[in-house]
């Protein structure tokens, strides 16, 4: 069992007007491979800026002042904060990708299901697609007896065993810019859209050949999200981030897509980092569970430790405030702090119910309390 | 306890509209037929998927929205609304029946003498950062409701405000402040503050923890508790979050496609549902610890459109126990035990 991603020390700040913003202050994670692990705290604690750092995508008044964040590439471990901008590009969505909050504005509105889908096929996958077209047009060429076809079969061969080749060479670069001629290429977008047809059907979506030329405001939001998670799983990727891939569901669905991403992940053999609100989510799927509060990982540990023996006083404030009845609804007293102006010592230390002296002027250091239970809080 | 809201058989349809003269083609079925009852003092919770018709019916109660036919009676007496059942029953369009209707009911109620019982029924939005006025001042926001009912007068309006916005947790300093200078949690504060302002003695709460934090979430829900029992309030209580749901309300009514599929005191809908959906919908509730059992019924499918819902009963196409006369008939809300209404041809009470 090693690590799949290793994050040390993330410092990540955002230069806003009014001041800056201290998102992430050395944040320190690991993802073992093939496990969920969970990521929970309230809006604003840094959960979407912890995965986003991982993708290198964080918007712009952001930026990532120090930290490592090693991923457990194909061939060897990579730092992905030191790669370059082509290089991360040819990561996102293969190796590593992501299921957003929103599946609405996940997707583009003027395009069909299917051609979205197909961009991630086109992308990361253009070899193995040639080669299908290649086999394609062999057995066209066999049944066209002679003549112009044949002719035309013999062309489309020659650009296509070029392009397995040499994808980038300039004569295939000059080729398709000529109208007419250019129409060479339907061939590879007919092969992913055949590709694009078979992941939606992984994905249980009844009919897929109908819904994959439906564009998405002409599906319901369960569907919306099945779309999503099939462009994410596209490329069958090693890690997969899903940013609260729920939230905006029914219970009732998200019962479906929760079921439908533990089969997945089966099949796919992928590891999952679940961001969520919702410990109930969190009991269901995940095996180990961080909690991150204002920009900060509080506690890690194993999901069943953590249900039954949370230490940090912020998990236990969580857990408690999940409405059970026959109770009183017990709530964390206050907001999540404003992270230009962070108070001083542990970030929790105004909310805290069990806050010492000491937690107001020293941050407190992650130590492993239990095997396999860190937690940073002055308390242990 | 008496009864305080009563609607019988309310419907709410949209017409959709299409051809060359743009005449109605078909409705949208958003309400069908809802009857209950709503006891004073009660929280009455109405849980279902999105689209399903609890917001419309929210709306439709408090008479934000026109409804298409039924009755809805705020605060009426029990003799009143038995006589107009049984005009109803005997002879339908007399003179007398409209003109009984036109005292009580509030389907025929009109502006005017809608705006007295404005102030005594009022709602609470699902996101804050949409119901409240951005370029408004926390001041003004709490104190229109009392200037447009035309409740006190200078100070002692403002005193008013200050009381209410003591009640809901926030202090004089957020007067004269603006809506976006406020966290979701103090924001959905502000958005009761003004539902309360003119002391209603009924509050549709529309999903109104949805768009707040866990812990935000557990104030509000014990903000609500408080107020109900101070200021002796009755509450709708709209979610599709069944656990909060489970912990506020005191009966809860399940809702499919437009209608009411399942109506019980909560603890009773919670441990044993009847109705296949009800039974679904619990099941998929997630469960806060790693180490239960669940035997989840996951449901397969989509809601069905409410323009034309399915024949029969509307949940059939994805029931797993459907039988063929689900697909034909469709099924009446009875009671099965004491206070436990069902719509399902498989119980039997």
């Amino acid at each position: 069992m090693s690590n799949l991603v290793e994050i040390q020390g993330l410092v990540l700040r955002f230069y806003t007007y009014e001041g800056v913003v201290k998102a992430l202050e050395g944040v320190k994670l690991n993802l073992i491979d093939g496990e969920t692990l969970g990521v929970v705290g309230e809006t604003g604690c840094g959960k979407t800026m912890t995965a986003l750092s991982i993708l290198d995508l964080i918007p712009p008044p952001g930026k990532i002042e120090s930290g490592q964040i090693f991923f457990k590439g194909k061939e060897k471990t990579i730092d992905l904060l030191e790669q370059k901008e082509a290089f991360l590009r040819g990561i996102r969505g293969k190796d590593i990708s992501m299921i957003f909050q929103e599946p609405g504005s996940a997707l583009n509105p003027v395009y069909t299901v299917e051609e979205q889908i197909s961009e991630v096929f086109m992308l990361h996958r253009r070899e193995e697609l040639t080669v299908a077209a290649i086999e394609a047009i062999e057995r066209d060429a066999e049944s066209a007896r002679g003549g112009l076809r044949s002719f035309i079969y013999g062309i489309q061969r020659r650009i296509y065993r070029k392009m397995l080749k040499n994808p980038r060479s300039l004569s295939l670069r000059f080729l398709s810019r000529i109208p007419v001629v250019n129409r060479y290429k339907r061939r590879l977008r007919k092969e992913a859209k055949k590709e694009s047809i078979n992941i939606l059907r992984q994905m249980e979506i009844p009919d897929p050949e109908r819904v994959a030329d439906m564009y998405p405001h002409e599906l319901s939001g369960g569907m919306q999200q099945r779309v999503v998670i099939a462009m994410a799983l596209a490329c069958n990727p090693t890690l997969l981030i899903a940013d609260e891939p729920t939230t905006s569901l029914d219970v009732t669905v998200q019962a479906q897509i929760l079921d439908l991403i533990k089969k997945l992940k089966e099949t796919f053999k992928s590891s999952i980092i679940y961001i969520t609100h919702d410990l109930g989510v969190v009991a269901e799927t995940c095996d180990r569970v961080a909690v991150m509060y204002a920009g900060n990982v509080v506690e890690v540990a194993d999901v069943i430790e953590i249900f039954k023996n949370p230490l940090h006083p912020y998990t236990k404030g969580l857990i408690e405030s999940i409405p059970r009845p026959g109770k009183d609804f017990k709530s964390i007293k206050g907001t999540v702090p404003s992270l230009i102006n962070p108070p001083p010592g542990c970030r929790f230390n105004p909310r805290c119910p069990k806050a010492m002296e000491k937690c107001s002027n020293v941050k407190p250091e992650t130590i492993e309390v239990k095997k396999k239970h860190f937690v940073s809080c002055h308390l242990y | 306890m008496g009864t305080l809201l009563e609607t019988v058989r309310l419907r709410k349809y949209y017409p959709i509209k299409g051809g060359v003269f743009k005449r109605k083609v078909s409705d949208v079925k958003a309400v069908d037929e809802v009857s209950v009852n709503i006891a004073k003092g009660e929280c009455f919770g109405l849980v279902g998927e999105s689209g399903c018709g609890k917001t419309t019916y929210g709306k439709t109660i408090i008479r934000l929205l026109k409804p298409t036919s039924g009755h809805i009676y705020f605060d009426v007496p029990s003799d009143a609304r038995e006589k107009i059942a049984e005009l109803e029953k005997s002879s339908h369009g007399s003179r007398k029946l409209k003109k009984i209707r036109k005292q009580y009911d509030l389907t025929m109620f009109g502006g005017r003498k809608l705006k007295p019982l404005r102030k005594r029924m009022q709602i609470v939005y699902q996101d804050p950062s949409k119901s409240l006025d951005p370029r408004q001042l926390v001041k003004n926001i709490v104190e229109e409701p009392l200037k447009v009912q035309g409740l006190g007068k200078g100070a002692e309006r403002r005193e008013r405000v200050l009381e209410i916005l003591g009640k809901v947790g926030l202090t004089e300093r957020s007067l004269y402040r603006y809506p976006h200078e406020f966290s979701g949690g103090q924001r959905q504060r502000i958005a009761i503050a003004r539902a309360l302002a003119p002391n209603p003695e009924f509050v549709v709460l529309d999903e109104p923890t949805s768009a707040v934090d866990v812990s935000v979430r557990a104030q509000l829900l014990n903000l609500f508790q408080e107020l109900r029992k101070d200021m002796g309030l009755t509450y709708l209580f709209i979610s599709h979050d069944l656990s909060v749901v489970e912990c506020i309300s005191d009966r809860v009514a399940v809702m499919y496609v437009g209608k009411l599929v399942e109506l019980a005191p909560t603890i009773e809908i919670f441990k044993k549902p009847l109705h296949p959906y009800s039974i679904a919908l619990m099941s998929s509730i997630p469960i806060p610890d790693p180490t239960a059992k669940r035997n989840r019924i996951i449901l397969k499918g989509d809601v069905p459109s409410p323009v034309n819902p399915p024949p029969g009963c509307r949940f059939n196409p994805r029931c797993h126990m459907a039988i063929d006369l689900c697909r034909k008939e469709e099924p009446e809300l009875k009671e099965v035990s004491k206070g436990h209404f069902v719509a399902c041809h498989l119980v039997k009470g």
